[in-house]
């Protein structure tokens, strides 16, 4: 089997005529945390979205272990093993938090009590909450209960769409320790982030996408480490 | 007639327009539509059992009734397959629009079957016979409507609450496109929302149908507008208050009679309706929005 869980050769997504992603190659090499950095409206979540099915691109492929899975429906895909914890976080509030996790396994026909178990321990606050309505959780037990449920389809590929996006700083370093175990247990990660600084620290490599182009790649060091990065993602502020 | 014959005659109407609120409450409660033309499926599903009866004579009549609700069940599907589905993703007035037009559609399509007279729905043993309850003497249908209405409301709530599939059903009233990220297929979910309407309104025309027997083309209209009205005063989207608003309108319509106001009804429901926006918007179990963002 090829090193990449994920490839994606030559992929289009147009919206209305307006091209949203251009040629976009990319892969990602499994049981690592790639990262996908760029300002707002650059493309990135449609490249996501176009993985999980819910967006329909004009033309490329998208290859899961080595696999086309481009044009299969969302839950053919979720049932591949890619998972999606979408922008915003998403959570049903009018379910509770037990119930979001189990809605998170709603294809699976095999016992997920160890992966319930599991979500648990990674989020000993979803255990405690557990029968509170989602919507009463605050924005980072949200995320949380995001990231749980999408490891409840007991997934090889997730994929994150900002998911420090409106958190309190400490809770974003709780979110990112929790990509570095997840990964450790063995899922591949693909990350999306407007926290450029967190990301490229966390990530093994990272593209960068400007308007529907990647015009840059390479180790997260490597591009922490670029001026042209530097400059335009991670501003003055940058002190380690 | 005294006050609890009135009052029993107004939960039985209740009753039957609960069931058919129950299929707008539904219905709105996932794809943020009215759906218009569930009382003229109401009315079709009454056509259909005075055809099946009278084409089938030799059916017994509870297999007619289980074909009437087959049937009905599936024109409900059909309806959404294709005035729903195809404009899922388009403005919501145009899907409201294409309901009116349906709702049109099988208004004529009766009329021009039927003739555009009434017809006479057949005598529905057991519940048609008269009976003596409470010193009221009337129809089984209208002692035993309430209680299946209630019934069946009870076991429907629990399967939304307490089943996979009725959790899917309510993380699809939520937002579609996670629901899909979950793997859930949204468009099963819609069809057999529509599919359980479908079934509460052909089980509710046979009791109102039992005791209100001429049927022509218009006669899903009233039904329809009442059950509808009750839905929003029970809280669209609420399944249980759409029974309580659905009640409470059958039993004020009943109580105007009563008091020798039946020509003013139709005041009366409206008036509630009126009284119920205004002091609480989203009616009696409307859903409390404020979820955090």
């Amino acid at each position: 089997m090829s090193d990449n869980i994920l490839e994606i050769k030559t992929l289009n997504v147009r919206f209305g005529g307006i091209l949203a992603v251009n040629d976009i190659s990319l892969d990602v090499r499994r049981g690592k945390i790639v990262t996908l950095i760029g300002a707002n409206g650059a493309g990135k979540s449609t490249i996501l979205r176009s993985v999980s099915g819910i967006v329909k691109p004009v033309h490329g492929e998208i290859l899961f272990e080595g696999e086309n899975i481009m044009g299969l429906t969302p839950e053919q895909i979720v049932k591949k093993g890619i998972t999606l914890v979408p922008e915003g976080r998403r959570v049903f509030p009018n379910l509770t938090v037990l119930e979001n996790l189990k809605m998170g396994a709603y294809l699976r026909k095999d016992d997920y009590e160890k992966d319930l178990s599991y979500v648990y321990r990674l989020f000993p606050r979803l255990e405690e909450r557990s029968w509170q309505s989602a919507g009463t959780l605050s924005g980072g037990e949200q995320q949380m209960l995001a990231v749980g449920r999408a490891l409840m389809s007991s997934p090889k590929l997730i994929m994150m769409d900002e998911p420090s996006l409106g958190l309190a700083p400490l809770v974003v370093r709780d979110i990112f320790s929790i990509i570095r175990t997840i990964n450790e247990n063995g899922i591949t990660v693909l990350l999306i982030e407007q926290n450029a600084n967190m990301a490229l620290k966390t990530c093994d490599y990272g593209y960068v996408i400007e308007t529907g182009n990647i015009t840059m790649q390479g180790e997260g060091d490597k591009l922490l480490n670029d001026d042209r990065v530097k400059e335009a993602y991670l501003g003055k502020s940058r002190n380690g | 007639m005294n006050i609890t014959s009135y009052l029993i005659r107004g939960l039985a109407t209740g009753g039957q327009f609960a069931l058919v609120a129950i299929g707008y409450t539904m219905v709105y409660g996932i794809l943020k539509l009215i759906n218009f033309a569930h009382g003229e499926l109401f009315m079709v599903s009454g056509i259909l059992m005075i055809y099946i009866v009278a084409d089938l004579p030799t059916l017994p009549i509870g297999l007619a009734i289980c074909l009437m609700a087959a049937l009905t069940v599936f024109i409900g599907f059909l309806i959404e397959k294709f005035a729903y589905s195809p404009l899922r993703s388009a403005p919501r007035m145009s899907v409201m629009i294409s309901a009116i037009g349906v709702s049109y559609l099988l208004q004529n399509l009766v009329s021009y079957i039927t003739g555009g007279l009434s017809k006479q729905f057949p005598d529905i043993p057991v519940i048609g016979e008269s009976v003596r309850f409470l010193g009221i003497k009337d129809k089984l249908t209208v002692f035993l409507s309430p209680v299946i209405a209630i019934v069946l409301t009870v076991i429907l709530v629990q399967i939304i609450n307490h089943t996979k599939f009725g959790m899917a059903m309510r993380a699809v009233s939520k937002d579609f496109e996670t629901s899909q990220l979950m793997g859930i297929k949204i468009n099963r979910v819609i069809s057999i929302t529509f599919a359980i309407g479908a079934f509460l309104a052909a089980t509710g025309s046979v009791l109102y149908f039992a005791k209100n027997t001429g049927i022509n083309h218009l006669s899903g209209a009233n039904p329809g507008l009442k059950a509808f009205i009750a839905a929003v005063v029970g809280g669209i989207g609420s399944i249980p208050g759409a029974v309580v608003g659905a009640l409470i309108i059958g039993v004020a319509e009943s109580l105007a009679k009563a008091f020798g106001l039946a020509d003013f009804s139709d005041v009366i429901s409206f008036g509630l309706l009126i009284i119920i926006l205004v002091v609480k918007p989203t009616g009696i179990f409307g859903e409390k929005t404020t979820e955090k963002v």
